[in-house]
């Protein structure tokens, strides 16, 4: 946990700086582990129930891990209208999980976000970060079905 | 390198602006829609075909924000010759430099068309999306590198700034912004000057400005686009005002799901601090100020200005009961201004151009132009400034270009979850602060959603309210059990289980939670409902009466159905329906299976010949 020691100094383990550490905690693991969580709360003198109802207040942050492929399918206004629902629903349908569920392998999760700045190319998917504009459903399959596929070394989409 | 006098910015600007004028420049757009699309690629390519040709040191190429026509990206604009291409892939490159640059010949398939006429255009100012607009605070926007700030100093940054601590007092300054009639564009409208003028004269030797960068409206991204576009008009209003209303710290709240926002911004920051712009006596005068960044982790409350001061204490953002306002008493107690992003950068043109210049832009009582995130069922979707008053239609026919094909536009949802759907009827409306509130929406920050003839204004209804009561911060009751409730009532009749008794309890509770909510996410999250309720009852009352849903949306009350006559039997559908649902014999009209069917809507995606129909 030599990590979280030093994410917590960066910020002086300020009380004013929690927020940041978490940001940063959560950036570098893909989610919140309760380990992190105890040692800031020791390290920042501040009551682990109020890191936690931090933690679940904004929305960027995650108590569960993540998948080896994190699949995110944008819900804002403009993707809603063009049909993200329908990927929400064809997401589940092919990977077995429900909304902010890992798989059992462990290879694929999925979760849903509000808006990711691109909305004139509505409806969204970012999959490990990268776009996929004007998304289908038939895409969307496609790609899993990529995805999928044992290990094809240079995998450039 | 510090500047410290006026005349040493001048000699820069001179200088930096002949070096600009001397050689081509390639624009690649570097804006989110564009990067999603591979304009990264694009501009990585430019640079090693240009190194290839040999002409690295003859054309320079600049990775830009963005250029507004996102729906057409990638974006590529070359200077001084204006031509705009569209669509640009990486693979387009070798020919735009060594066709276009080299021996000035012009790529017909790269320009854009014109909508009537069919004719290929060449410069942006001929296509009417761009024709239309009044491009003034976005005027760096897709011309600029963001990361350089010999770029907005070239083209006149940091002279207003300059001119403001050695010729300005403070008070001259609120005055100009007064009169001005500047008005805030983070949603409620409120005016800028007289805000400054109350902060000025609260009591307190330590204040705060601070930049509302948490663009909570999940849809939009006018102030993203601003920030990642042009940096440095934000950053120079906000020392504006903080030298008039005598503030020596200033923080920028942006939400951490803008990385890249961020990182322009902390790149800015450092070259504005550099060249002397931030820190101890700025312009050699008597005045220092700094800014810094403050992520915020994603709540749409906490884009609300008091709950907004509660994140940058490091607290949950709740909002709190005003009085006191934050100019009274913000950051740590603190007298604080909160202004947004777009109100800061109108700042600088404001002092640049002066005050009666800009009060002649726009209506009696809303001065200047609006940024507004163009987006939804309309052809051009985008990034577009408009004079306040324009009509909805000309903003949305005239550079929106209208529906999108075979469909019919029937409402717009602007002000985000806090504003309101207004029907086609009143697309004459101008858009400007009052009439919009008086129609039951409001200005918001700039998100306009086109909706047309296959949304469902009941299922928008329940998206704002789900949103709503996840947003909710459950401080106050209303808020909290009233949006919840209103979105168990609304699903109810997307779900066809709702009575004509359930439509006069929405009203009922919509009314209450407008009324008695604490904050301002409270009071408005009924607008998208009241005003659904009242344009559009006709389709509540189809969902409740006839169980039907008019634009084909709600599941539960939808079947798909093939039409014989239109279907070729191409069997494109067979395969992709994850039911097994559709069969039949090749080249004779197909069947669904409704047992089957679970309406994921595959087959009415991919079929060519428009034979799947929603019933
Ligand atoms: C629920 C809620 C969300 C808000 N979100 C934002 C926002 O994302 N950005 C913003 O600039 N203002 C937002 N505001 C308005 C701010 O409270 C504040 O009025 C504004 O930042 C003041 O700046 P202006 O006068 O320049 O508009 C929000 C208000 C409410 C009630
Ligand atoms: S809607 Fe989906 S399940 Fe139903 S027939 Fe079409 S593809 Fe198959
Ligand atoms: S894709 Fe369309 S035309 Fe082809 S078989 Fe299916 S319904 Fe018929
Ligand atoms: S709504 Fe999906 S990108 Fe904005
Ligand atoms: S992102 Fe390129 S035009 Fe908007």
């Amino acid at each position: 946990m030599r990590e979280i020691e030093a994410i917590i100094e960066r910020y002086g383990a300020q009380r004013r700086h929690v927020i940041s550490m978490l940001q940063d905690i959560q950036a570098r693991f893909h989610y919140l582990p309760k380990d992190a969580l105890m040692e800031v709360a020791a390290r920042v003198r501040i009551p682990l129930i109020d890191l936690y109802s931090i933690a679940t207040f904004y929305n960027c942050f995650s108590l569960l891990p993540r998948g080896e492929h994190v699949i995110k399918v944008c819900l804002g206004t403009a993707c809603h209208l063009k049909g993200g629902t329908r990927l929400v629903e064809a997401l589940e349908r092919e990977l077995g999980v429900r909304e902010g569920e890992m798989t059992p392998d462990g290879r694929f999760s999925f979760e849903t976000v509000r808006c990711v700045g691109a909305c004139a190319l509505a409806p969204l998917v970012l999959i490990d970060e990268r776009y996929y504009p004007k998304m289908t459903q038939r895409k969307l399959t496609q790609v899993l079905a990529r995805l999928r596929r044992p290990q094809p070394a240079a995998e450039a989409g | 390198m510090k500047i410290r006098t006026l005349e040493q910015l001048r000699a820069l600007e001179h200088e930096l602006r002949a070096a600009r004028d001397r050689k081509p420049c390639v624009r690649v757009c570097g804006g989110t829609g564009c990067r999603a699309r591979g304009s990264e690629d694009v501009f990585g390519r430019f640079r090693v075909v240009l190194e290839n040709e040999g002409l690295a040191d003859a054309v320079e190429v600049k990775f830009t924000g963005c250029h507004g026509l996102c729906e057409r990206g990638p974006l590529v604009s070359l200077a001084p010759h204006g031509i705009f291409y569209q669509s640009v892939e990486a693979g387009d490159v070798p020919a735009i430099v060594t066709e276009t640059l080299a021996r000035g010949v012009v790529i017909e398939r790269l320009l854009a068309q014109d909508p009537i006429t069919g004719k290929r255009v060449r410069q942006e100012q001929e296509i009417p999306f761009y024709r239309r607009q009044q491009r003034i605070v976005l005027r760096f926007n897709g011309v600029i590198d963001p990361t350089d700030i010999r770029e907005y100093i070239a083209l006149g940054g940091y002279r207003a700034l300059g001119d403001v601590l050695t010729h300005k007092t403070p008070e001259e300054v609120i005055e100009i912004i007064e009169r001005s009639g500047l008005r805030g564009r983070g949603g409620a409208g409120f005016p800028t000057g007289r805000k400054w003028r109350l902060a000025r004269a609260a009591p307190g030797s330590i204040k705060y400005v601070i930049c509302n960068g948490d663009e909570g409206d999940p849809g939009a991204f006018m102030d993203r686009s601003l920030l990642e576009g042009n940096p440095h008009s934000v950053i120079e209003g906000m020392i504006i005002g903080a030298y008039a209303v005598g503030a020596t710290r200033g923080i920028i709240y942006v939400r951490e799901e803008y990385p890249l926002a961020v990182r322009t911004l902390q790149i800015a920051l450092a070259q504005a601090r550099e060249y002397g712009f931030l820190g101890e006596a700025i312009f050699d005068s008597a005045f220092s100020f700094d800014i810094e960044i403050v992520r915020g982790a994603g709540a749409f409350v906490a884009g609300e200005e008091t709950a907004l001061i509660a994140a940058v204490e490091g607290r949950v953002s709740e909002p709190r009961q005003r009085p006191p306002y934050p100019v009274q008493r913000g950051v740590w107690g603190h007298p604080t201004v909160i202004n947004n992003v777009e109100t800061w950068a109108n700042v600088p043109i404001i002092l640049e151009r002066g005050p009666e210049w800009f009060a002649r832009l726009g209506t009696a009582t809303s001065k200047g132009t609006k940024i507004f995130s163009l987006v939804g069922k309309v052809a051009n979707t985008g990034l577009v400034e408009i004079p306040m008053g324009m009509t909805l239609r000309e903003l949305v026919e005239e550079i929106g270009g209208g529906a999108l094909p075979q469909r019919e536009i029937k409402a717009v949802q602007i002000g985000g979850p806090s504003g309101g759907c207004l029907p086609k009827a009143l697309f004459d409306l101008p858009i400007d602060y009052e009439s919009l509130t008086e129609a039951g929406a409001m200005m918001g920050s700039g998100g306009l959603i086109v909706m047309d003839d296959r949304t469902c204004m009941v299922d928008v209804a329940r998206y704002f309210m789900d949103f709503l009561r996840d947003e909710s911060c459950g401080k106050c009751l209303p808020c909290r059990e009233g949006t919840q409730r209103m979105y168990e009532l609304l699903t109810a009749m997307c779900e066809g289980r709702a009575t004509d008794a359930d439509l006069d309890v929405l009203e009922e509770l919509a009314q209450v939670v407008k009324e008695t909510s604490l904050c301002g996410l409270g009071q408005t999250a009924p607008n998208p409902v009241l005003t659904t309720l009242r344009y559009f009852r006709s389709e509540y009352e189809a969902h409740i009466r006839q169980k039907r849903c008019p634009a084909g949306v709600c599941k539960a009350l939808i079947r798909y159905v093939i039409n014989a006559e239109r279907c070729t039997g191409c069997v494109a559908c067979v395969q992709p329906c994850p039911q097994h649902a559709i069969s039949g014999q090749l080249k004779q009209p197909h069947v669904i299976d409704p047992e089957r069917c679970i309406k994921c809507g595959i087959c009415y995606e991919v079929c060519q010949f428009g034979a799947v129909e929603i019933v």
